[in-house]
């Protein structure tokens, strides 16, 4: 069984996995990091999202070898001592979420989009969270969400 | 201030925003095992033999059984509304015994150390089918020559209903319109797969599962396993919302109890999502025939509906019911002087169906609204002025419709002419005129939609008349703790709707204690000792009115504690903002205060128990009947079929709002969810009755990028059926906006002659209609 090093959330694991193990199932049944959830097994719904080295993946599709010395971060690594990111906050004064099973990677998603475009448009933030559904909102709030997290993180690092 | 009213966050937000939910999937206990299932790949089959001896010795594999093995435990699936006398309720097994009636359906199971190595050893389980025919279409399958789906045939039940001379209302009518509407099968998706966790300590077993349903769950399992109520606790941890589809008994909950049973260690299952498509309830799937007559000035003279209902391979919890409710909506909010209904269950060797967001009334209200634009385009009339001439006015109200329901309040008028004016109708109406005129290959289309629907499931009468299983009741219990804070349990199960916030500002206002200081309990068993659960936009005006009513048996009890301790007479206490006081006088206490002396219990008038909480059980005296007025333009390209919603606009009118971020949530969620029906899903079987829409990439859930930003706002016409003033919201938006979308995508057409498009209306279908 391979070996593997990964750095979730700020903490080294050395594990041994089967090379088919998917790192959703890794993180979640071997590390119990369960704020990541499983929504589908076609890499459609986005509800597994986590960051690899920065860049945002649907961690069903990625297999936990793959992850091999990678730094991760989930949604459960997300706030900085106690402090709501605020694109976490921006969920919350918006209503952006009700059942909340997408939210850990809408929220994933949403942080990764601004890195790319950090001042987007609605149709940007539509168009760039296509990648991940939700049942319960509409979208609206969502999207919502998105700009008062960019405009809230704009003010934080000017 | 009232805490009612305002735009509170939520309290659920913070351990979801974290990743500190409770999931069912997320659970592991010491020694818990993983099964999975091998599902029938036949639509309908005879099963000649089941082996899963090959599965022994495999790694990690601790057992696999077949449905024989289970035979005499495992009961049959319940179905709790057998509607009408005629009805025809097959036996449901759990795990199939000796025949398969639709793809998906469990035939055996293995249990094993990881859930890797329980899904490899399915491959090891042998199965020897005999095929039979599949029965796919309900008008064929309910002729003499077609193959049964059950020995007893494939309609599983006749229910009338209907008010009124129908024949004189259709005779000589100056306008009659037939039409015939699809109500396509759809595939409910909540975003959190099922998932079930069972346990046993050897004598009593407790049950996590990502249901809506954790009290009648508990009593059905009971009745289906022979596990006795009392040794059996049902916990629905957080849930990843429902719309209706975990309202559900399913096999899998019933097979992972008798498999702790069976193997004395924890077990559990989460479905891929392939797997959920397959077999989670399907809804919708109805053939609907509407005649409507008419007067020529557009007045409704009658509406008859012949309704085919597919019911799928079995009757589920309340399958046959769900046409039912729709059948008190066709007539919608207009005024007419006959109506009669006639439905039929269909067997079909497909997933059963079952409730959907909005079950039943979003049929009805699709198949009204529909043919009302086809009224006003027979007429000549415009769509909204056709409705004009035969809703019920504001002044009208209370009152009670052909189909024998009482609307208790509303105002259609003011929802709206509200919506117009937001939507800018008369404008679009030019700008529609000048596209036709310029025979500009992107048409504009423009929908309406004036709904209303009947929720807050129920009053139990009602539901005994129209023989449900069960009652309409919900429970709360409001417990204030020594130190002043609040407990509140309530019998509703919440899976995203803000129970624990809207409750809290419920409580907040009526003990006047902080909101911060309250906290809301609900789906265990044995937190929650009774409750009725959450469908049917009941939470709030059945559930929340039951937290209310225990609100005010504690404030009864607290003040005569207040009169006591102040020594003045009962008489003389009057409550505001949290403080008894001594009527004209500064002298009081605060109902926290009074609390802690009930704990010490040192100084209680005689007669009064110590501790200062209530239980409440509130039967609702009517159904709730949110309204409003939906509007959506689309523009339609005509070359390519493709639809684009350009605007949506929504004034509903849901009585008192608690919690207008809330309202609006779920407003807008239901939206996108009746868009959906009406442009993107569709659950499609083959030929041979295999689901082709197994995934998220075949079932086209709208992403963000497919959705507008829907404008809404409300009118607010208070319920006269509640003491709040509240009305139903969870499902308004699903019902009215599958016909504000449609009837905007027709609008489009019309002038190529087109008078309906079958949902989903794809890009295709809608090239085709026009080509």
């Amino acid at each position: 069984m391979p070996r593997i090093s990964v750095t979730v959330d700020g903490i080294a694991y050395e594990e041994d996995v089967e090379p088919r193990l998917l790192l959703v199932h890794f993180l979640r049944e071997r590390l119990g990091k369960t704020g990541t959830p499983v929504g589908c097994d076609t890499s459609n719904c986005g509800a597994c999202t986590v960051s690899l080295d920065g860049k945002s993946v649907k961690s069903c599709s990625v297999l936990a070898v793959q992850a091999d010395g990678s730094a991760i971060t989930t949604i459960e690594g997300l706030a900085a001592n106690g402090t709501l990111h605020p694109m976490q906050q921006a969920f919350h004064e918006e209503h952006a979420l009700q059942c909340g099973y997408c939210t850990p990677g809408m929220v994933m998603a949403a942080v990764d989009l601004l890195r790319d475009n950090p001042d987007p448009s609605e149709e940007a933030i539509r168009e760039g969270l296509e990648g991940n559904l939700c049942r319960c909102t509409g979208y609206c709030n969502i999207v919502r969400a998105v700009r008062k997290g960019a405009q809230d993180m704009a003010v934080k690092t000017p | 201030m009232s805490e009612v009213g305002k735009a509170r966050r939520r309290k659920e937000d913070a351990r979801l925003l974290t990743g500190r939910t409770q999931w069912t999937d997320n659970m592991q206990l010491p020694g818990m095992a993983y099964v999975a299932f091998l599902r029938s790949p036949m639509a309908h089959a005879r099963i000649t033999r089941v082996d899963v001896s090959a599965t022994r010795g495999l790694p990690g594999v601790i057992a696999a059984f077949s449905g024989p093995d289970f035979a005499d435990e495992q009961g049959s699936l319940p179905c709790a509304w057998p509607v009408s006398d005629d009805i025809v309720i097959p036996d449901h097994p759990p795990m199939a015994i000796s025949e398969v009636r639709y793809v998906g359906e469990a035939v055996a199971c293995v249990i094993a150390t990881d859930r890797y190595k329980a899904a490899d050893a399915l491959d090891a389980i042998e199965v020897d089918y005999e095929p039979l025919p599949a029965v796919l279409d309900m008008n064929d399958a309910l002729t003499e020559a077609s193959p049964k789906v059950h020995e007893a045939g494939n309609q599983a039940f006749t229910w009338k209903f209907g008010q009124g001379d129908i024949d004189a209302a259709l005779r000589d009518a100056p306008v009659t319109i037939d039409r015939t509407y699809v109500q396509q099968r759809l595939i409910p998706t909540a975003m959190e797969p099922r998932s079930v966790l069972a346990s046993t300590d050897g004598e009593s077993f407790t049950l996590w599962s990502a249901t809506q349903i954790p009290h009648v769950l508990r009593v059905m399992l009971a009745l289906t396993t022979g596990i006795p109520e009392h040794k059996l606790r049902v916990i629905a941890p957080d849930v990843g919302g429902g719309f209706g589809s975990k309202l559900q008994v399913t096999a899998e909950e019933v097979l992972c109890l008798l498999l702790t049973r069976r193997l004395g260690k924890p077990v559990k299952w989460t479905e891929s999502r392939s797997e959920g498509n397959l077999t989670v309830h399907h809804g919708r799937d109805q053939i609907q025939h509407i005649t409507l007559a008419a007067e020529a000035d557009g007045r409704i003279r009658g509406l008859r509906v012949e309704l085919l209902a597919d019911m799928g391979a079995y009757l589920m919890l309340v399958t046959p019911g769900v046409p039912l409710l729709g059948a008190f909506m066709f007539n919608g909010i207009y005024k007419m002087d006959a109506y009669d209904f006639n439905c039929t269950g269909v067997f079909t060797t497909k997933m059963p169906t079952d409730a959907y967001r909005g079950a039943g009334r979003p049929e009805a209200t699709y198949a009204i609204e529909r043919i009302m634009d086809e009224l006003a385009a027979e007429l000549g009339l415009d769509p909204i002025e056709v409705r004009r001439r035969n809703w019920i006015k504001h002044e009208e109200f209370p009152y009670t419709t052909i189909a024998t329901l009482t609307y208790d309040s509303g105002n259609y008028e003011a929802a709206t002419d509200k919506a117009l004016a937001m939507f800018g109708y008369d404008k679009l109406r030019a700008e529609q005129a000048d596209r036709r005129d310029r025979g500009d290959p992107v048409q504009l289309g423009i929908g309406v939609s004036t709904y209303t629907e009947m929720c807050g499931l129920a009053p139990s009468r009602m539901l005994g008349s129209l023989n449900y299983g069960a009652g309409g009741w919900e429970h709360g219990s409001v417990r204030m703790l020594p130190t002043g804070k609040v407990e509140v349990v309530t019998g509703s199960s919440a899976h995203g709707q803000g129970h624990e916030t809207a409750w809290s500002q419920i409580v907040a206002d009526a003990l006047g204690v902080p909101f911060e200081d309250i906290s809301v309990l609900h789906g265990d068993t044995a937190i929650s000792h009774k409750g009725m659960d959450t469908y049917g936009s009941r939470s709030l005006v059945v559930g929340g009115m039951a937290v209310l009513a225990a609100c005010e048996k504690v404030k009864d009890k607290a003040a005569k504690i207040a009169a006591h301790v102040l020594e003045c007479a009962p008489d003389d206490v009057e409550f505001a903002e949290g403080t008894f006081k001594v009527r004209g006088t500064e002298a009081g206490r605060t109902i926290q205060e009074l609390a802690l002396a009930t704990f010490a219990a040192h100084d209680l008038p005689d007669g009064v128990e110590p501790r200062l909480d209530a239980d409440a059980t509130v039967d609702p005296g009517n159904f709730s009947y949110p309204h409003g007025t939906h509007l959506c333009a689309v523009e339609v390209d005509t070359e390519t079929g493709m639809t684009k919603i350009r605007s949506y606009v929504a004034v509903d009118d849901v009585g008192r709002v608690v919690n207008p971020l809330i309202v609006d949530g779920q407003v807008h969620g239901g939206i996108a969810q009746g868009i959906a029906q009406a442009l993107f899903e569709e659950a499609v079987y083959d030929a041979d009755g295999n689901l082709l829409t197994t995934t998220m990439a075949d079932y086209l859930l709208p992403s963000a990028a497919d959705l507008p930003t829907f404008v809404t706002d409300r009118t607010e016409t208070p319920a006269t059926s509640n003491p709040l003033g509240v009305k139903g919201v969870g499902e308004a938006g699903t019902i009215a906006s599958t016909p504000a979308v449609v009837n905007a995508v027709v609008d489009a057409l019309r002038p190529h002659g087109i008078h309906d498009v079958q949902m989903p209306c794809t890009p295709e279908r809608i090239w085709r209609a026009l080509s």
